[in-house]
């Protein structure tokens, strides 16, 4: 279902490879399913949600394309290429919450670690390295903080460190947990700004999250998900009342106003 | 003065010191990681999961090698490792369980091997028992040279993996979507861990050689936000203890040596808690109470502007007496001190208190800035 409502509308979606092609993914923990045959098409260039409610499965999907939990069945392909071999082209953001910010070591030397991988084995950060993770920090308003202690910051400030150092990947699709998770207005402004920067340059970005409000308003693209995929497409044709409902299970948290008549005209 | 003399010139002395330094600064390195991943107590099973490996390489090979007894120490203790990640994938059971359970297991099956060793009628048994609680003076020079090699053998690890174990210890996750075979490391890591221990276990013995790896490396975190600076205080710290403990366990009246490390350890530890700048105790006390007393002057400013307003006149003074009855006396002197020092408020011939121009301003500030 969803495919006809949505997907293959837009002209990003047709003709070139997609960024991310999702088959058949099912994930599960200790025999419970917590992704259950999903198809996912992201077409490259769009910036897209993934929306649903808790326990929906949302960071497993990011992370199971990823290769961080084991698929039980399926395939992932980014730029039509197993994940594995083209994982170059993909940066990821963890949720802050994910590791521990008293960690002994400075901003910039976090920034610099999404350099890592194309350093390889034993290759050190030099001077190049630290340029270009200097760079990143300008791009998130973060340059002040560079020789700041890592638990000195602010939660908005630590996922603003989290962005930059996906940024120095340099990749082409940014895959991004609940970037927007309780920071404050100027970090949300600040991670709206890049994410349209990247969409600009032609990256994919994807997105879990959990304001449905601002989904009009930041993305044009979205994934209603629920353990299985509701829909997928174009935030015009797929962000409805109806498809919510479906995926919220009858009760739609959060989301009073705009009537689905005002999400297309923002859409 | 005599032991600082012996220290150099006594030849036995001499050879203990170079040994347990080595010993304290490998562990201090390697403790660093295992403290920052949370795998302190990796390390407590580890060392005791290693006795009945050194019970059964004498057993086999007849040798007190001790090149023989850490091959041994080094295979049972990782045996333990693997059976602990072993437990955790395959059942139910959390890790803190697992890693208590191959710990008890092992030191006891350990114990069991020693006791049935020792009552064999060869007299080339006797001493494994200084693998409980650890021995300095009985470390040689070939000792020592095994416990340097195999220990440049640790470091060289970190030095080389220096990149890849930091971001590991940081954020695995991570690590992986770089591309990084983070079991493959995490592998090698544990590996130069398990190294780190056995080397220590003749001199420490197998029951306290976790304190070795844990008390340096935390005590290094008190003084540094740097990774590099926490790892080469955590060899300082691991030497220190090291030497000091050994050198007062072989001139003194054969106190077993791993005690008398572990306080050594535990005195840098306990001093560098309280002691250390921004995180030690005493500077969070500090600034506890400057925090408090902040609070109090801020508590107190308010009470004089809404008594000057609920009395009309700018410039009406209140008692002391007043202020006391609403904050408390000890509060009120801390406070009014203060505030007269920043001339938020002053006080008049008579001992009453005003609250000035600037400090009302403060407070207005403060209100809409809230609001």
């Amino acid at each position: 279902m969803g495919e006809e409502r949505g997907s293959g509308r837009g002209p990003k979606a047709n003709g070139a490879t997609p960024a991310i092609e999702v088959n058949d993914l099912t994930v599960a923990y200790r025999e419970h399913p917590v992704l259950w045959d999903i198809d996912l098409t992201v077409p490259a260039g769009v910036l897209m949600a993934i929306v649903g409610p808790n326990g929906a499965g949302k960071s497993t999907l990011i992370k199971a394309i990823l290769g961080l939990v084991r698929a039980a069945a399926g395939q992932v392909l980014v730029h039509g290429r197993p994940y594995a071999e083209n994982r170059r082209l993909v940066a990821y953001v963890p949720q802050r919450g994910s590791v521990d910010w008293d960690f002994p070591t400075s901003v910039l030397d976090v920034v610099t670690m999404g350099r890592y991988g194309a350093l390889g084995w034993l290759r050190r950060p030099g001077r190049r390295e630290r340029e270009q993770a200097l760079a990143a920090l300008a791009q998130v308003d973060m340059v002040d903080y560079a020789g700041r202690q890592i638990s000195q910051l602010s939660g908005g400030q630590q996922q603003r460190v989290f962005l930059a150092r996906a940024l120095v990947q340099d990749a082409r699709v940014y895959l991004m947990d609940e970037p927007f998770q309780g920071v404050d207005a100027k970090t949300e402004r600040a991670i709206v700004t890049v994410l349209q920067q990247l969409r600009a340059a032609g990256d994919t970005v994807v997105v879990v999250h959990h304001a449905l409000q601002t989904v009009p308003e930041y993305f044009d693209w979205v994934t209603l998900l629920n353990v299985r995929r509701i829909a997928v497409g174009p935030v015009a044709d797929v962000f409805t009342e109806d498809n919510l409902r479906h995926t919220y299970g009858g009760r739609v948290p959060f989301y009073a106003s705009p009537s689905p008549g005002d999400v297309r005209a923002l859409g | 003065m005599s032991v600082f003399q012996d220290l150099f010139f006594d030849y036995t002395l001499r050879t203990v010191a170079l040994g347990t330094a080595a010993l304290g600064i490998v562990s201090g390195v390697l403790g660093t990681f295992a403290v920052l991943r949370r795998q302190s107590l990796l390390g407590d099973a580890i060392s005791h999961a290693a006795l009945p490996g050194i019970v059964l390489a004498f057993a086999l090979t007849g040798s007190k090698a001790t090149l023989v007894l850490v091959l041994g120490a080094a295979i049972a203790g990782w045996l333990g490792t693997l059976l602990v990640m072993l437990v955790v994938r395959s059942t139910r059971v959390p890790e803190d369980a697992a890693l208590g359970i191959v710990l008890s297991v092992f030191f006891g099956v350990g114990l069991v091997l020693l006791t049935f060793v020792q009552r064999r009628p060869t007299a080339s048994q006797a001493g494994l028992d200084r693998f409980l609680f650890g021995q300095a003076a009985t470390l040689l020079e070939r000792d020592v040279i095994t416990i340097a090699l195999l220990g440049a053998l640790a470091l060289g690890c970190v030095a080389l993996f220096w990149k890849e174990f930091k971001l590991l210890s940081f954020d695995r996750d991570f690590a992986a979507t770089l591309g990084f075979p983070v079991r493959v490391l995490d592998v090698l890591l544990t590996s130069a861990l398990v190294l780190a221990i056995v080397i220590g276990l003749q001199t420490v013995g197998v029951v306290l050689m976790s304190a070795m790896v844990i008390a340096p490396a935390a005590a290094a975190r008190q003084w540094t936000n740097s990774l590099t600076i926490m790892v080469l205080l955590a060899a300082l710290f691991g030497a220190i203890a090291g030497v000091t403990g050994a050198v007062i366990s072989a001139t003194g009246s054969h106190i077993p040596t791993g005690p008398m490390i572990v306080l050594a350890a535990t005195t840098v530890v306990a001093l560098s808690f309280t002691l250390a700048p921004e995180r030690g105790l005493v500077w969070a006390a500090l600034r506890r109470r400057r925090q408090r007393h902040a609070v109090g002057a801020e508590a107190v400013l308010d009470d004089l502007y809404a008594l000057a307003r609920q009395h009309g006149a700018a410039v009406h003074g209140h008692e002391v007496g007043v202020l006391d009855a609403l904050r408390g006396r000890s509060v009120v002197r801390r406070a009014l001190a203060q505030l007269a020092e920043d001339e938020l408020a002053r006080s008049d011939e008579q001992g009453r208190w005003h609250i000035t121009a600037s400090g009302r301003a403060q407070v207005e500030r403060d209100r809409t800035g809230g609001a």
